[in-house]
């Protein structure tokens, strides 16, 4: 590329890049780091961080339980019908999160489709920490079977048949070949589900309410806190921020292309079409 | 010469984007409201902007805490209705605000479901046990009042020893707003909640129940009303204000549940 046309593309560049690192160094300014070690310090924020931390740990280990199988589903059956529950999948990553709070209320709230009947054997799950983790998983599990799925597809068919024929059983085959294939795939899924559910805010709100230390978390905290504490909230802001680069450098680098070559020579050697992983 | 062409493409793009921003037209009053006037000023709306032909009044409402906030930062605001004077003396402080009026005051009641599930029939049956409790947030004026009367309670001595701990150890939510906290009751989602008088309006009553709060522990809420000082329209924000005073207007808070602050004699 010649330089010129090189410096103006730069130049082109520079507003998308501007709108998306200026507020964030407006919110670095604002923050007056010396004091971020006596603000980490104070309950509401240790609190709110705590639970942040829990309730985003409990749905990772959530979705990955029960997103895996769908992944796996969804990466090898063909079945009628696929496409209706594919769209199914991804939906609450298009769902406004206050309609996913509102749906999950009028599901598992006190007169819920299923609520009502919780509610008879005494469980209420609306005002809870498992609220939360609903919530969580139901916004940010989309991103992890996405993930998986384009992991497990990328595999070739003949390394699991082969497995298979040698007398491995599929759980064994599971374990042993496809999902150590897929790896990268579905911890890259799993970090990005769980960013999702650090940040989530309007489905926590609508569904599990506002109590610290029960289903106040990091971005509802700073919600509360922006008309007590501005600081609190900035303190708080900033080191979502900071988890957010981090997850965002941590996926980047699991699904860098470059690291294929990594992988044992064999299953290079054994399909190209491995690489799809590293989509 | 080329590179200049294409750069100002998106130069103008982007100009054309904030030109197309609702240019505000002269007669356009921007009304920051305490989010408990809600079905009060959706209903002053239309009779505003008939009696003042021409003229648009567009709502912001939210929770008073937050709307100064918004003032504060430079939100567009020609008048300001707060549910407290804590978050309008700031603002009249720091030269924001004009001269505050009172225009109306409020009461705390408690909201239950019509099925009462945990049998809530007076204010001291929020202390007992296991009930799901829903309150305003500290930060919002319903929620320094709810704090305020449950501490009243307490020190009159009629409502046993520890009776904020134990209220408080029932409360299961913070809400941002008071409609929030109402929202929760008529939903049956939580046993009662802690609103104002004016929140219960008719569409509620459907589904909620009240429990009065008596006087003697409860909080009365001055609801003052100031014209922004930055503002563009200030003829028409003192008509408006001059309207919520209006014997029309203080009639129109009392059917909406409040008390008004300039009786009609």
């Amino acid at each position: 590329m010649r330089p010129k046309r090189n410096a103006v593309l730069v130049i082109f560049s520079m507003p998308a890049l501007a709108l998306i690192v200026l507020p964030i160094v407006g919110l670095f300014f604002r923050a007056q780091l010396g004091r971020v070690g006596s603000y980490v310090c104070c309950r509401p924020v240790a609190e709110a961080l705590a639970l942040s931390l829990t309730t985003s740990g409990l749905t990772a280990i959530l979705i990955l339980l029960i997103g895996t199988p769908l992944a796996y589903w969804l990466a090898f059956a063909e079945f009628r019908g696929k496409r209706i529950i594919d769209s199914l999948v991804d939906l609450p990553v298009v769902l406004p999160p206050v309609v996913a709070g509102m749906a999950l209320l009028m599901t598992f709230g006190a007169f819920g489709l299923l609520g009502r009947y919780l509610n008879l054997a005494g469980i209420a799950i609306p005002f809870t920490t498992a609220a939360v983790v609903l919530a969580q998983t139901f916004v940010a599990g989309p991103f992890y079977v996405r993930q998986a799925r384009v992991g497990f597809e990328s595999i070739p068919r003949q390394l699991i048949m082969a497995s298979m024929t040698m007398g491995a059983s599929p759980l064994r085959t599971f374990f042993r070949v496809t999902a150590p294939l897929a790896s990268h795939a579905i911890l890259a899924g799993l970090v990005m589900a769980w960013a999702r559910a650090v940040g989530e805010f309007g489905a926590t709100l609508m569904f599990a309410g506002n109590m610290p230390g029960i289903t106040q978390t990091m971005p509802l905290a700073i919600y509360s806190s922006f008309e007590s504490d501005l600081n609190a909230a900035i303190v708080l802001s900033v080191t979502l921020v900071a988890i957010s680069f981090l997850v965002i450098t941590v996926t980047k680098f699991l699904l860098d292309p470059g690291r294929a070559g990594e992988r044992p020579a064999l299953m290079a050697a054994l399909s190209r079409s491995s690489e799809g992983v590293a989509r | 010469m080329r590179a200049v062409v294409w750069l100002a493409i998106p130069v103008l793009a982007l100009a054309a984007v904030f030109a197309a921003s609702p240019a505000e037209a002269a007669d356009t009053l921007t009304v920051f409201a305490a989010a408990s006037l809600t079905e009060f000023l959706q209903e002053a709306q239309p009779l505003f902007e008939k009696e003042n032909p021409g003229t648009e009044v567009r709502l912001n409402l939210a929770a008073s805490s937050r709307l100064r906030i918004q003032i504060e930062y430079g939100g567009p605001a020609d008048v300001f209705l707060s549910a407290n004077t804590r978050h309008m003396d700031p603002l009249v402080k720091a030269k924001l605000a004009g001269k505050p009026s009172i225009f109306a005051h409020n009461r705390l009641v408690i909201a239950v479901p019509k099925r009462n599930p945990a049998r809530i029939k007076m204010p001291c049956d929020l202390a007992k046990p296991n009930i799901k409790l829903v309150i305003a947030a500290a930060e919002t004026p319903i929620g320094t009042y709810t704090r305020e009367a449950i501490e009243k309670m307490e020190a009159s001595g009629d409502y046993g020893d520890d009776f904020k701990a134990r209220v408080m150890a029932n409360v299961r939510s913070h809400e941002p707003t008071v409609k929030a906290v109402v929202a929760r009751v008529n939903l049956g989602e939580a046993d009662a909640g802690i609103c104002y008088s004016s929140d219960i309006t008719p569409a509620i009553r459907e589904n909620v129940l009240t429990i009065d709060i008596p006087d003697a522990v409860n909080i009365i809420a001055d609801y003052p009303i100031a014209i922004i000082a930055r503002t563009r329209h200030r003829t028409l924000a003192s008509k408006f204000v001059g309207f919520v005073l209006s014997p029309e207007g203080q009639r129109l808070l009392v059917k909406h549940g409040f008390l008004n602050a300039r009786p009609t004699e």
